[in-house]
């Protein structure tokens, strides 16, 4: 055979392979609103950069008859390709082949894409769509999972790791998307559970539907899980590319920056924080009137909104936002805002992205259910996670800061390179109300009035302490400043702390409260 | 912003009432009750497979009253003190959710 002959041969090889497994299963596949493995690589991926591998990769199987079935590619996609001009290595489980079940093979195909990955040091996306484990393969696809759990966590903090759930991904296959830093899920098409529904209801007599278990909404929503959440593939993929952009390619460096922008001149900063310390509003804004093109890209958007996370960009340079909304739950700290922050200011620290914090919090959620969900061990993750923290590390105090939240939202204390607040601020051990009913009990008790004593003495404990005058006075708050100088305070203090140097002591690792 | 305002709702932070949204979650959890401890209740949801008392007997300390089958295992559920049992409130291969009523003692 010539060369152009055996070249044909191959590129007819390469048309059956890419087939998958045929084509009435990919008519399965776009039938229940699925994209195919390829066609998601290559919607995620920019156009034409895509390089695939191991496509030629049999499955090794000999019991129950599987020696004489051909599975293409072993059920799964590897290769290589750019985002924005950023390598990423990147691989699909593809349905129509065996369901996407995980085998040996297919499991060897995915951890030398994540070799690959931490090789380069460069991103990895996994897009999940996989009935679980090859149960003909027994216990070599349950060693496919331990291979790829672990690379998961040794890459974890040294590359970005993206899964993407675009179909089922059950029992210990969810575990590997939970080790890696972002889930994505998409509605009606992702499905992630430890136990499924049949399980339960037969073990347990509990009846639920799939979508209500472990569905698109439940992970984004209920369980923080998932931190984005898209109604189409096709949405999603933005998303994907969205987030890339914010990120560097590994932790040796930083973001690339991009042309810097003003924020827009709607979002009017000195007018969106009302005055009384009790009424709300979105802090979201505050954060838009600071970033560039006044632009935020939330992260865990559904999930403890009383904690908004997220990346925008101050003068080109991307910067993680961690800031209370006073919109939910007037703000608190509870179980739930305290992981989803504390996780967001490891990443922050572990990819060299600075932090900003914006505090509003008149402290933590009260409750039997907190204190018997140990929100005292959630609750110190924050701390931990500030205090362990060495990117360069900026508070503004925009109104309430009491008492243990005071400390946790990233104060002086647990090492704050720089902390601002404004003139309205309320930094105290507690709320006024609180506080005059302590410190004043016997005025108020022995007074002919005590109604009016009491109200008395707020006043006078919010007149001598509910100011940010007497942390400054003491040097934990740096300056006091005019809500419009804020962007300015924080684009400088970023660029002066551009050498900051700050090291843990010598430890092999911490024991955070996990 | 009035009709916004009323869409929010006050919570309480040490005598402060703050308005704002509240949760799914915060608004439908459950309300801690004090235990009883004359009842004894399904701590894990499953099927009754045996009952091994009735109404008005009495029971010693770490006798059976009755076998609750939940995750594959026969679980073996025990007086906890000497007393009487008030009233069975289960029969036979019912199957109870969690936290259900089983056995009352005087």
């Amino acid at each position: 055979m010539s060369l152009k002959r055996k070249t044909v041969d191959l590129i007819k090889r390469r048309e059956k392979i890419a087939l998958g497994g045929g084509e009435k299963a990919i008519q399965k596949q776009v039938s229940l609103g699925k994209m195919t493995a390829r066609e998601r690589i290559i919607a995620i991926l920019d156009k034409d950069t895509f390089h695939e591998y191991d496509m030629f990769i049999e499955h090794e199987a000999r019991d129950f008859d599987m020696d004489k079935k051909v599975l293409h590619g072993d059920g799964v996609i590897i290769g290589t390709g750019k985002v924005f001009d950023a390598p990423i290595c990147i691989y699909a489980q593809d349905f129509t082949v065996a369901g996407g079940s995980l085998g040996l093979m297919h499991a060897r195909k995915i951890t030398k894409i994540m070799d690959h990955a931490m090789k380069m040091r460069v991103p990895l996306i996994g897009i999940n769509d996989s009935g679980g484990a090859r149960v003909q393969e027994g216990v070599n696809s349950l060693a496919g999972y331990g291979e790829i759990f672990y690379r998961n966590t040794l890459a974890s903090g040294v590359i970005p790791q993206l899964s993407v759930i675009l179909g089922p991904c059950a029992g210990g296959a969810v575990y590997s998307p939970a080790l890696t830093d972002f889930v994505f899920v998409v509605d009606k098409i992702s499905k992630m559970f430890i136990t499924g529904p049949e399980v339960i209801k037969t073990v347990l007599g509990e009846e639920i539907s799939m979508e209500e278990l472990g569905g698109a909404k439940t992970h984004s929503e209920i369980t923080g899980n998932a931190h984005f959440y898209a109604d189409s593939e096709k949405e999603c993929f933005e998303q994907i590319k969205e987030l890339i952009n914010y990120i560097p390619w590994n932790n040796n460096q930083k973001a690339i920056a991009i042309k810097p922008k003003e924020p827009k001149k709607s979002f009017k900063i000195d007018e969106i924080v009302p005055s009384d310390p009790k009424q709300p509003y979105d802090v979201k804004n505050v954060i838009r009137a600071v970033t560039d093109n006044s632009d935020f890209f939330e992260i865990h958007e559904k999930w403890a909104k009383n904690i908004v996370i997220g990346f925008g960009r101050l003068k080109g340079e991307t910067v993680g936002f961690v800031a209370n909304q006073p919109f939910v739950l007037a703000g608190v700290l509870d179980v739930d805002s305290s992981d989803k922050s504390a996780r967001f200011i490891r990443y922050c620290d572990a990819f060299n992205i600075p932090i900003v914090t914006f505090v509003d919090l008149p402290g933590y959620l009260p409750g039997v259910d907190q204190e018997h969900a140990g929100v005292i061990r959630h609750g110190a993750k924050v701390l931990y996670a500030y205090s362990e923290a060495t990117v360069p590390k900026i508070s503004v105090i925009l109104r309430k800061a009491y008492g243990g939240g005071y400390i946790a939202m990233n104060s002086r204390h647990l090492r704050a390179d720089f902390v601002f607040a404004w003139p309205g601020a309320e930094i105290a051990v507690m709320g006024p109300e609180g506080a005059a009913n302590i410190i004043f009990r016997k005025e108020i008790a022995d007074a002919d009035n005590p109604d009016e004593m009491r109200k008395k003495k707020i006043k006078e404990y919010k007149h001598k302490f509910a100011n940010p005058y007497v942390a400054a006075s003491k040097g934990y708050v740096d300056s006091v400043i005019e809500p419009k100088e804020t962007r300015q305070f924080i684009v400088h203090s970023i660029e002066v702390s551009i050498n900051k140097s700050s090291s843990m002591p010598k430890k092999k690792h911490g024991i955070p409260p996990f | 912003m009035s009709e916004e305002k009323k869409r929010f709702k006050s919570l309480n932070i040490e005598g402060s009432k703050y308005y704002t949204y509240l949760t799914n979650k915060f608004e439908n959890r459950e309300k801690w009750e004090k235990p009883n401890e004359k009842t004894i209740k399904s701590y894990i949801p499953g099927k009754i497979v045996k009952i091994d008392v009735k109404e008005g007997q009495k029971v010693k300390n770490g006798d059976t009253l009755f076998i609750l089958e939940a995750m594959k295992m026969k679980n073996k559920i025990v007086a906890p003190f000497n007393g009487t049992i008030l009233k069975v409130h289960v029969k036979k291969n019912e199957n109870v959710p969690k936290n259900k009523l089983i056995v009352e003692f005087k």
